[in-house]
């Protein structure tokens, strides 16, 4: 397994002490290595289409977040290289002492357009994904608050529905980003304008996102080129090609497979991070056979996951324990005994359901994520050996999360992951949550995660998601074998501090905080 | 009236017939689809309660029959509407793309098209010489090769390897003329390498099968030298079978290199339907059929008009 974090903090300590040995003080070094402004950037990222637009309510991710989230536009809260909630555009955060009402202030900045940053814009911007009319991917998200007051012109203040220790980190999702109120009370996405480092110049969905810098920008660390076009190149290959003949300086989302080869080529290097993203196979224990938590373990079992990041992430990842909080993460549970892959208890488990052998289906697509159908095969495999027959149904890409996910009893799932605990496991595992993909209902898990939302004290905290880590990998519905890195590309150009581990490019934020060293 | 002009109302008249026709067809097949906008657009993060507003915002919740006569009123009064998934007006979207697609498609056919007829009648003239086992070893290895695999040929070796022609076709909006030629190259001679078999080929055949005519012996009798014969007196005859053809081949230039477009990262007019058909995006979809379907039927009733004009016989067909 490669863990290729690159931490700045070891670096620095490695290389001062070779700079003080050659006379030089850690200043010289770091005056050479720092950030430097100027310069033309091209990116080349997968995730846009003709269809895009620049409504926050429906964006996916993809290019438009990496220019909106990263460049044009800021959150109320950062999520900083270290995974942590930070203020942004908020000065300051304080949450209630029992963590339900939480007060954010505004910080004094302006909109490209000259206009000051209010708490009407905030409310336009969270208000945007509420209500009944709202068509929002983050409406969901936001159903835990009650309701967004401001207090004077720079204060907002949430109310929610019952107590969130983790509410910072909602605001830092991409849904959330701020934009200018219309006048109206509703939001002015069309504009594109935002308080960020950047202006929007150009938009062709699904061609080009062309940006400036503003000099103006009210971070003075941040935003260091000049100039940034985002070009949407979706297909892998091309986006390779595209960077080893020097058409972009960086992409995103290298393949697995290749990044061996791409690694060979002179000039150019690969940014790896240990990722939140993963690959849940969901049984759905509402569903015979997988109402029966012997069963789920069978197949739990059956599962040979060092295979899996060996064969189907080539090494780039790192082990699942069938629950979805990272290594990386806070709270994650190192204690957690890691299953293994183990036909024998696989069999046991089977035989005390009251089965000799099992028959069941389990849907894949590459719609799914690119490996799926590779995995499925695998999972086929070692689950032969363990006496279950896994059926593969390989269905179309197209449609994929409209037809199949959370409709099939058994089938391949995709999360990126969650910046918190709390949010992953109420998003997907809590009781009602619309994407409860596998159904599951367990009494003492949803208690626990109502009471650790709450909880302030951090120690007890990570007591209590290590539990409910224990709870969801033996008794949950999902098979969670691994966790892949993300990787991206980039060239000698390119200079960057430590790199984020929430998403591709540095958390979408490349646009801000890399820069060029030429 | 001249029975040309007669013959190219008619066609026109029944090329609109088509045309509503295909509209129909297409509206039926992605309303056939599982899924609608509002389920794509929002993908994994999608809840009843959002795609239904969603659906009530861009009226994908009354019946298809309303929608489909909506749409066609519009169409009739000349406006394309709006794209559904950006709520940009599909004009504006088009415009550039086919003016991707158009430049692109012309900058292969005037390669391709010359190249073709002269390798034909070349190969016809030197029938079973080691010439005329080259070029067809060379054109039919070519077209025989899926597009993406020339595509990535060419890349590796004119782009990644030496580094003469750009990976990315994509000029931007304000590049000249100079540029608009050299970043397209790779695209354009893939299109080349993959369309001339079929050209060439066709015109080889025609001019062969021609050459057994007695009226082309008598030509040969009396003198003519080989040049003159094919050029003079077979050509003519032989134009109408190449000039359908080439027509043929001209609407796949336009309409089927949503592969190379996507290889070379090229905005055209395939990619956009690609897109809009994943989003399932109807209006946009259909407007995109329909200039397709609009472009066959256009270059199919030039390739006869031509036809005809050659050689007037046709006119006459019981």
């Amino acid at each position: 397994m490669t863990i290729n974090l690159i931490n700045r903090r070891g670096f620095l300590q490695g290389t001062s002490a070779v700079a003080l040995a050659a006379g030089l003080g850690p200043k010289a070094l770091l005056a050479q290595e720092g950030p430097k402004r100027g310069g033309t950037v091209r990116i080349g990222s997968s995730g846009g289409a003709t269809s895009d637009t620049l409504d926050p309510a429906t964006t996916y991710g993809g290019v438009v977040a990496l220019a909106m989230l990263g460049g044009v536009c800021n959150n109320l809260v950062e999520i900083d290289v270290a995974g942590r909630a930070i203020p942004e555009l908020a000065e300051s955060f304080e949450p209630s002492a029992d963590a339900a009402t939480w007060t954010f202030k505004l910080r004094k900045a302006d909109f490209s357009n000259g206009k000051r940053v209010t708490a009407k814009d905030v409310l336009a911007s969270y208000n945007h994904h509420r209500g009944e009319d709202t068509k929002s991917g983050a409406k969901e998200l936001l159903s835990q608050v009650k309701d967004i007051r401001a207090d004077g012109d720079d204060v907002v203040i949430f109310e929610l529905e019952s107590g969130n220790a983790d509410f910072a980190f909602v605001a830092a999702d991409y849904h959330l980003w701020i934009m200018p109120e219309d006048g109206n009370g509703g939001l002015d996405w069309k504009s594109g304008i935002g308080t960020g480092g950047y202006t929007l110049e150009e938009f062709e969905p699904g061609v080009r996102i062309r940006l400036k810098r503003r000099d103006d920008y009210w971070k003075k660390d941040r935003a260091w080129f000049d100039e940034v076009t985002i070009l949407t190149i979706n297909d892998s290959t091309a986006r390779q090609n595209a960077l080893v003949t020097g058409e972009v300086e960086i992409i995103n989302a290298v393949p697995p497979k290749t990044v061996h080869l791409l690694e060979r080529r002179p000039n150019v290097q690969t940014v790896e991070v240990t990722g939140t993203a993963h690959f849940p196979f969901a049984m759905q224990c509402d569903k015979a056979p997988f109402d029966d938590v012997n069963v789920r373990l069978a197949l739990k079992y059956a599962i040979n996951r060092q295979e899996m990041v060996e064969k189907v992430l080539r090494g780039h990842g790192s082990l699942g324990n069938d629950h979805p909080i990272a290594p990386t993460q806070r709270f994650f549970d190192a204690e957690l005994e890691q299953r293994v892959y183990d036909p024998e208890k696989a069999k046991f488990h089977l035989k005390k359901a009251g089965l000799d052998s099992l028959d069941v289906s389990l849907s894949t697509s590459t719609g799914a994520f690119s490996g799926a159908v590779d995995a499925a095969i695998l999972f086929q495999e070692s689950a032969g050996k363990a006496g279950i027959n896994l059926n593969v149904e390989t269905k179309p890409a197209d449609g994929y999360w409209s037809n199949v996910w959370l409709k099939d009893p058994f089938f391949v799932g995709y999360w990126n992951g969650r910046p918190t605990a709390d949010w992953m496991f109420s998003l997907v595992y809590a009781d009602g949550a619309p994407w409860n993909e596998t159904h599951w209902h367990n009494k003492k898990f949803n208690k626990l995660l109502l009471e650790a939302r709450t909880e302030l004290d951090n120690d007890k905290r990570a007591e209590m998601y290590g539990e409910m880590q224990r709870i969801c990998r033996d008794d949950g519905g999902a098979i969670i074998p691994m966790f892949a890195n993300y990787i991206d590309g980039k060239t000698d150009r390119v200079g960057h501090g430590e790199v984020a581990a929430n998403r591709y490019l540095d958390g979408w934020k490349v646009v801000e905080r890399w820069w060029l060293k030429d | 009236m001249h029975p040309l002009a007669r013959m190219i109302l008619h066609r026109l008249a029944l090329g609109l017939l088509t045309l509503f026709v295909i509209s129909l067809v297409i509206f039926m097949a992605i309303e056939l689809l599982p899924g609608d906008l509002a389920e794509e657009v929002l993908g994994q993060s999608a809840t009843p309660e959002t795609v239904a507003a969603f659906r009530r915002e861009l009226g994908l919740d009354l019946p298809a029959w309303q929608r489909y006569l909506s749409w066609l009123g519009g169409m009739v009064q000349g406006d394309f509407g709006m794209s559904l998934a950006n709520n940009r007006p599909i004009v504006d979207l088009l415009a550039s793309r086919l003016g991707n697609t158009l430049f692109l498609a012309a900058y292969a056919a005037v390669i391709s098209v010359p190249l073709a007829l002269c390798l034909g009648l070349l190969a016809a003239l030197y029938r079973g010489s080691w010439f005329d086992r080259l070029v067809n070893v060379v054109t039919l290895t070519s077209i025989s090769f899926p597009e993406y695999f020339v595509a990535y040929i060419l890349l590796l070796f004119l782009s990644v390897r030496t580094g003469i022609f750009p990976s990315i076709a994509d000029f931007g909006n304000d590049a000249g003329f100079g540029t608009m030629i050299y970043r397209t190259f790779l695209p354009a001679i893939t299109l080349v390498l993959v369309v001339t078999a079929h050209m060439m080929r066709m015109t080889r055949a025609a001019i062969i099968n021609l050459l057994a005519q007695p009226y082309i012996e008598m030509a040969r009798l009396k003198g003519a030298s080989p040049a003159r014969v094919i050029l003079r007196h077979a050509l003519p005859n032989a134009l109408a079978p190449i000039i359908n053809v080439v027509a043929l081949n001209l609407a796949y230039l336009i309409t089927g290199v949503v592969i190379v477009e996507v290889v070379f990262v090229y905005p055209g007019l395939g990619q956009l339907m690609v897109d809009s058909v994943a989003k399932r995006d109807i209006p946009l979809v259909q407007a995109c059929c329909l200039i397709f379907a609009a472009i066959y039927i256009l270059l199919n009733l030039s390739a006869d008009v031509f036809a005809i004009a050659t050689n007037p016989r046709l006119m006459h067909r019981k």
